[in-house]
């Protein structure tokens, strides 16, 4: 029931979000456009291609990654067992930050990355080696496992050498490049293509589907690490699992759209006090109104100081941070 | 049938369990004894399969647990943890209906759902089926544990024993509560396919409740047998290190008085 709302919501935040923006489409303009492609019609006009080049695949690229942001932080915090935790928190998010920062720097310098493949595949480099850096420290020298209080702890650290590591890099770089960091580091949709949407729809559709499949098993990882075992779950095998399903789908939305913080760890907590803490539940949901949430904040970014936009993280954090403290004060929301 | 053979585990150099021997039988209550460190909570995990040992085998129904799968072994193995703490907000039922979760797939079916209640109602626990886990007290969360872990070993209809583990449940429980537990745990314990294993620390309720009694001492196995034979004076002095006085009362068994 719960879920068909968030869908009815989903789909009504869309519709507005290819409506409003730095030009207005009427709903006469939008099927018009739409149905220019179809074989046999006109040539598109330029409002007709503006739309379909550009708002369109906006606003589509705005839900999945949405949807992923949204995902990571149910799957994070449900493998940490930890209400305050985000995606990026075992340093994914800044490795990939890293990495594209590293990539605006040198990028010039040695002549790669011509293509638009270049920035996010450097991001997702960048996501993968910290991660795996993370876990490299964090696992025991007795037992080979990884701790999840070591996980926190290294995590922490290493997005705090990675972080400076982007401070470094801005502060070396010249103007423009130092402007495309500080942009990049902030979160932005305006680089949406359809090529963009096929391969975020891909990590984030698989990737959801396989968190799903893991729902049951992070339920029991609920009542603790022993006890799961007990119930029958191979936890060191379910963490990479989560682990890298969390990786590839954060890394992948952040190649494309730069660091987007707070929306992996708001939705969870909302969908919690909504609808309870099963995973089978949150999982779903958590895609459904991450999509919700980063298509609002991206419809504020467009309309605040249009015709031109605000980095979408400054939104996501600006108004979201509010109403997390507001929502954790009003229901005493047990840690 | 449970079998412990030869089991050694150590932690880096040091080890916890030493060359354990013992074997346990369905249908009866068999309860380890020893001071701090003797190695109690390391044996249970070891036999319940948490921890896997360097050395030695452990069979269940003669068949070598080390390859099992967590999943085959969900199945007819369960273990009561000292206090279990839940990590998000949980209906007392979704607690209860985890113990189910390693006989189901996807969904719970019905006869999940009516064992999950029968054994709730067993348990007192059906007035507060709705409640927040996290707001119970330690006396209720572990009525509630106990009934999540019986509705994990529901008889299946197969032959094959089944094995309940008790790793110190009793730790956070007055008086009337320990009791209480011992009797319930007494009275499932009585089924002749069910093995159940427990570490208590309190010597009279081992010897008033237990038809077996292990003792440790520093990871070494040093006595086995009833109460009779293992809890008398010499050997309480040798290994706890205080004075024992038997005292016959009104009650079932005999009184542990030390000083």
């Amino acid at each position: 029931m719960l879920l068909l709302a968030l869908v009815a919501v989903t789909l009504l935040v869309l519709a507005a979000s290819i409506r409003y923006g730095a030009i207005d489409f009427s709903i006469a303009e939008i099927s018009s456009a739409l149905t220019s492609v179809l074989p046999g019609r006109p040539e598109p006009t330029l409002d007709q291609r503006i739309f379909l080049e550009l708002r369109f695949p906006r606003a589509v690229l705005c839900l999945l990654v949405g949807a992923s942001l949204g995902v990571g932080g149910t799957l994070m915090q449900a493998l940490f067992r930890n209400p305050i935790v985000e995606p990026g928190l075992v340093g994914t998010s800044s490795g990939a930050a890293f990495g594209s920062a590293l990539f605006f720097v040198l990028g010039g310098v040695l002549h790669v990355g011509t293509s638009i493949w270049s920035l996010p595949f450097a991001a997702c480099i960048g996501g993968v080696i910290s991660t795996y850096l993370v876990f490299l420290l964090a696992r025991s020298r007795e037992d080979g496992r990884a701790s999840i209080v070591m996980l926190l702890l290294t995590g922490l650290a290493v997005n705090a050498l990675f972080m400076s590591a982007i401070g470094f890099l801005s502060y070396i770089a010249r103007d423009p490049q130092a402007r495309s960091i500080t942009f990049w580091s902030l979160g932005t949709l305006s680089g949406a293509s359809w090529k963009a949407v096929e391969i975020v729809a891909t990590s984030t559709i698989f990737g959801s589907i396989i968190a799903l499949r893991y729902a049951k098993q992070l339920n029991a990882l609920m009542i603790g690490e022993d006890e799961a075992t007990y119930l029958g779950v191979n936890v060191n095998r379910l963490k990479w699992i989560i682990l890298s399903v969390n990786v590839v789908i954060v890394a992948v939305a952040t190649a494309f759209t730069g660091v987007i913080s707070f929306v992996g760890l708001v939705v969870p907590h909302i969908l919690r006090m909504l609808g309870g803490a099963d995973n089978r539940f949150l999982i779903v949901g958590s895609a459904l109104m991450g999509a919700t949430l980063l298509t609002l904040a991206d419809l504020m970014a467009r309309l605040v100081v249009r015709p031109a936009e605000l980095p979408i993280g400054i939104v996501t954090s600006a108004v979201g941070v509010p109403v997390f403290i507001l929502l954790l004060r009003r229901r005493h929301y047990v840690f | 049938m449970l079998t412990a053979s030869n089991i050694t585990f150590r932690v880096g150099q040091k080890a916890l369990i030493s060359d354990v021997s013992v074997s346990f039988a369905p249908g009866k209550l068999h309860l380890i004894i020893g001071p701090n460190g003797a190695g109690k909570s390391t044996l249970i995990k070891v036999l319940a399969r948490l921890l896997h040992p360097q050395n030695g085998t452990i069979e269940y129904d003669g068949v070598d647990v080390r390859h099992a799968s967590e999943a085959a072994l969900a199945k007819q193995r369960a273990v009561l943890s000292q206090a279990v703490e839940v990590a998000f907000p949980l209906s007392v039922r979704e607690v209860v209906m985890m113990g189910r979760y390693p006989h189901f797939g996807g969904r719970p079916g019905p006869t999940d759902e009516r064992i999950v209640d029968e054994v709730m109602a067993h348990f007192d626990v059906t007035e507060f089926s709705q409640r927040n886990y996290q707001t119970l007290s330690g006396g209720e969360r572990q009525r509630v544990n106990f009934a999540r872990v019986l509705t994990q070993l529901w008889s299946n209809g197969t032959s094959s024993c089944r094995y309940l583990f008790l790793d110190e449940p009793l730790t956070f429980l007055d008086i009337r509560h320990q009791i209480e537990f011992m009797k319930k745990v007494r009275d499932f314990s009585g089924a002749p396919d069910v093995v159940t294993v427990g570490v208590v620390h309190d010597l009279n309720l081992a010897a008033r409740f237990a038809d077996h009694i292990v003792l440790l001492d520093h990871g070494r196995l040093v006595a086995s047998g009833t109460a009779t034979d293992v809890l008398t004076a010499d050997l309480i002095r040798a290994i706890f290190g205080v004075n024992a006085n038997f005292v016959t009362g009104n009650g079932p068994g005999v009184h542990i008085i030390f000083d």
